[in-house]
């Protein structure tokens, strides 16, 4: 394998941890589970399932294209690809 | 002259004066510029930009309304209209950034050396974006309307007039830095009265943590049980648990966020970056700024309900109706929203007052009549935009708030025409009709393109054709059914060749047009619809926003099928295809 097959292939495997993440918080926390989630309570009165899906789903996305831009930046180094 | 009226004319003057402004320092000299601000935004402005061009009139005014009457259920926007920004930022902007052109469709014709792939993106790209637009429009007119007291259609010029000095002269230049701006008004004007109001009701600022804080009127209950309390003893369905399908929520998120991604006018935003890193830290930048605004929404949604609630039953929940809203001194804010037709009562039992119950409620009066809801028409509308004067705020807040609705309107529908110019004057004029015109004629071509739109959409604005509401739905689904998927395996699947794109978009947009003009109606002209439009319907209790899901997912099928089956892009494409995959190379702020 070349390093350009081996710079995509880190890249897709970064992607998909990503979006492992965002369906989690979003669809899995927010939607799928929000009942079974909804028993517990945080920040005083916040259903938790109910907190996901109204604002704990959106801190997250934030933090992960943050935390994804950092991580390609640091990959495109690694495999000198990087602009400038 | 009222002291509002002074107030609001004074802030919104102000504010149209500081866009013009912008719009003169900041004219447009070449394509470059007027397409993709020559590409030199730096990617916290830029963040701002798109925050502004993405926030529309439906996000500033309507969502905390969808928030407030539906509760839980609506936690399908707030997710939707975010996570797209994930997948924009991981599966396509930093890759349509390192391939450096100038619009949309021009990559999905490059990508699949196909016109007829260009033409449907073309296409998708016009009528996603005009169906945006006419909710702009009506927006504008609906803030000047009512909160300058002039004929909506007055409003309306005055809108389209303002958006014409500042997108044709400036094309996206001009449009991007008006745009930080309007970000700046429209947020600010958001938050000032959610934090008036979240330390009105729970003596916590940030409306963020209100909404999960103790009331503070000493009854010892959270926020949100008391709205669990109110709406269920009032007979309303309660706030936080889920009313619809679990499968519709799951794939109207999926839509939504699919369809996000795949808007033409976010997209274009993330090719006016220098570099490819840029555009993925714009992605996160405009997502912050978003991030402000639909975190404060579900506490501006939650509380606008109860104080109106409150306002009208006056806190007693008991059959006793003698604390509820007289009819002889209703609060001027209620006379004045009465007025533009978003509010309605009917006095049913005579009593004098108003009665606002839900449908399950059995009370009875002293007379023994069961008690019947007397609120005929609360418009969700009118949440944020009431929400203010509910609360009994200064006059320079509820100012604030048109100023910022109109910032919010304004500027989508910028970003809306010069997705739309762009298409016209790039890829259908350059691209298709006369390709050896120079760059200056473009250009020229691009300001008419412009000023043609906004006449059409102003047009559309005043006669809104009766489907106005309903179009949300088939822009996202057009994003999502076929702009999403043709750019994704543009970028990660190789192999698909161009019969196989052309093919996938056609079925997955055939499918999805299908499905939601056979519950709307044929081109939602009234009475063509094949069934009514209700779960009981619906296949799998699918409702026609929520389709743009599956339409995205035959899409990928059908393109990824067909294409095995037949002959592997030429090399050229695949060696495209492997270029923009690394940022290395990408030009920088240079045209092409």
């Amino acid at each position: 394998m070349n390093d350009a097959q081996k710079y995509w292939q880190a890249n897709i495997r970064l992607v998909i941890g990503c979006l492992i993440v965002w369906f989690t918080v979003s669809f899995g926390c927010g939607i799928l589970f929000v009942h079974q989630l909804n028993a517990i309570t945080i920040l005083g009165g916040y259903p938790l399932g109910f907190w996901f899906a109204q604002q704990g789903s959106i801190y997250t996305f934030v933090a992960l294209i943050f935390f994804y831009a950092w991580r390609m930046g640091k990959l495109d180094r690694k495999f000198n690809v990087h602009e400038d | 002259m009222t002291n509002l009226q002074m107030w609001t004319y004074a802030v919104v003057g102000a504010t149209f004066a500081l866009y013009i402004f912008i719009a003169i320092k900041a004219r447009a000299s070449t394509t470059g510029e007027f397409y993709v601000a020559g590409k030199g935004v730096h990617p916290v402005l830029n963040g701002m930009a798109t925050g502004a061009d993405w926030m529309s009139a439906a996000s500033f005014i309507s969502m905390a309304g969808l928030i407030a009457f539906k509760g839980y259920d609506a936690s399908v926007y707030l997710m939707g209209w975010t996570g797209g920004y994930c997948l924009l930022a991981m599966l396509l902007a930093p890759y349509l950034r390192k391939y450096g052109k100038f619009t949309v469709p021009e990559f999905i014709g490059d990508r699949f050396y196909s016109q007829t792939a260009r033409v449907v993106a073309v296409i998708c790209l016009i009528v996603a974006s005009l169906t945006y637009v006419i909710g702009q429009m009506k927006g504008i007119g609906v803030a000047f309307s009512r909160f300058l007291e002039i004929p909506f259609n007055y409003g309306l010029f005055l809108g389209m007039g303002i958006v014409f000095i500042y997108a044709v002269l400036g094309g996206m230049k001009g449009v991007t830095y008006t745009q930080i701006a309007q970000y700046c008004v429209l947020i600010f004007a958001y938050t000032v009265p959610a934090i008036f109001i979240s330390l009105q009701l729970t003596g916590v600022a940030l409306p963020q943590l209100g909404l999960g804080s103790m009331m503070s009127d000493g009854s010892g209950m959270f926020l949100l049980e008391k709205m669990d309390k109110t709406l269920v003893d009032l007979g309303f369905a309660a706030y936080t648990t889920q009313k619809g399908s679990t499968l519709n929520m799951f794939l109207l998120t999926m839509s939504l966020m699919i369809g996000t991604a795949g808007l033409p006018h976010v997209i274009t935003r993330f090719f006016t970056v220098p570099k490819v890193r840029d555009a993925r830290a714009t992605a996160g930048w405009s997502l912050v700024f978003i991030a402000i605004l639909y975190t404060t929404a579900p506490g501006v949604g939650a509380m606008a309900r109860l104080n109106l609630i409150n306002t009208i039953q006056a806190d007693s929940i008991a059959p006793d109706t003698s604390q509820n809203l007289k009819i002889d001194a209703l609060p001027a804010w209620f006379t004045n929203w009465e007025k533009t037709g978003l509010l309605k009562f009917e006095d049913k039992n005579g009593d004098g007052r108003i009665q606002y119950v839900g449908k399950n409620y059995k009370g009875v009066d002293a007379n023994g009549n069961k008690i019947e809801n007397e609120m005929i028409k609360v418009d969700r509308d009118i949440m944020v935009l009431a929400n203010p004067e509910i609360a009994q705020l200064p006059n320079w807040v509820i100012a604030l708030v048109a100023a910022g609705g109109i910032a919010a309107a304004l500027s989508t529908a910028a970003g809306l025409l010069l997705a739309i110019s762009s298409a016209i004057s790039h890829d259908i004029v350059k691209g298709i009709i006369a390709k050896d015109i120079d760059d200056k004629t473009e250009l020229m071509a691009g300001r008419i393109a412009m000023a043609c739109a906004i006449v059409v959409a102003g047009y559309l604005g005043l006669h809104p054709p009766g489907f106005a509401a309903q179009v949300v739905a088939l822009a996202f689904g057009l994003a999502a059914s076929s702009i999403f998927p043709a750019l994704m395996m543009g970028i990660f699947a190789k192999r698909v060749n161009n019969t196989g794109a052309v093919l996938g978009m056609l079925s997955g947009l055939g499918i999805t047009l299908v499905y939601i003009f056979w519950f709307k109606g044929w081109f939602f002209i009234p009475g063509t619809a094949m069934a009514a439009d209700n779960a009981s319907n619906w296949i799998l209790g699918i409702s026609p926003g929520s389709f743009g899901a599956v339409g995205a997912l035959i899409n990928f099928v059908v393109a990824l099928t067909v294409s095995s089956f037949t002959a592997p892009p030429p090399e050229h494409i695949q060696h495209l295809v492997e270029d923009i995959r690394v940022p290395m190379g990408s030009k920088g702020a240079v045209g092409h």
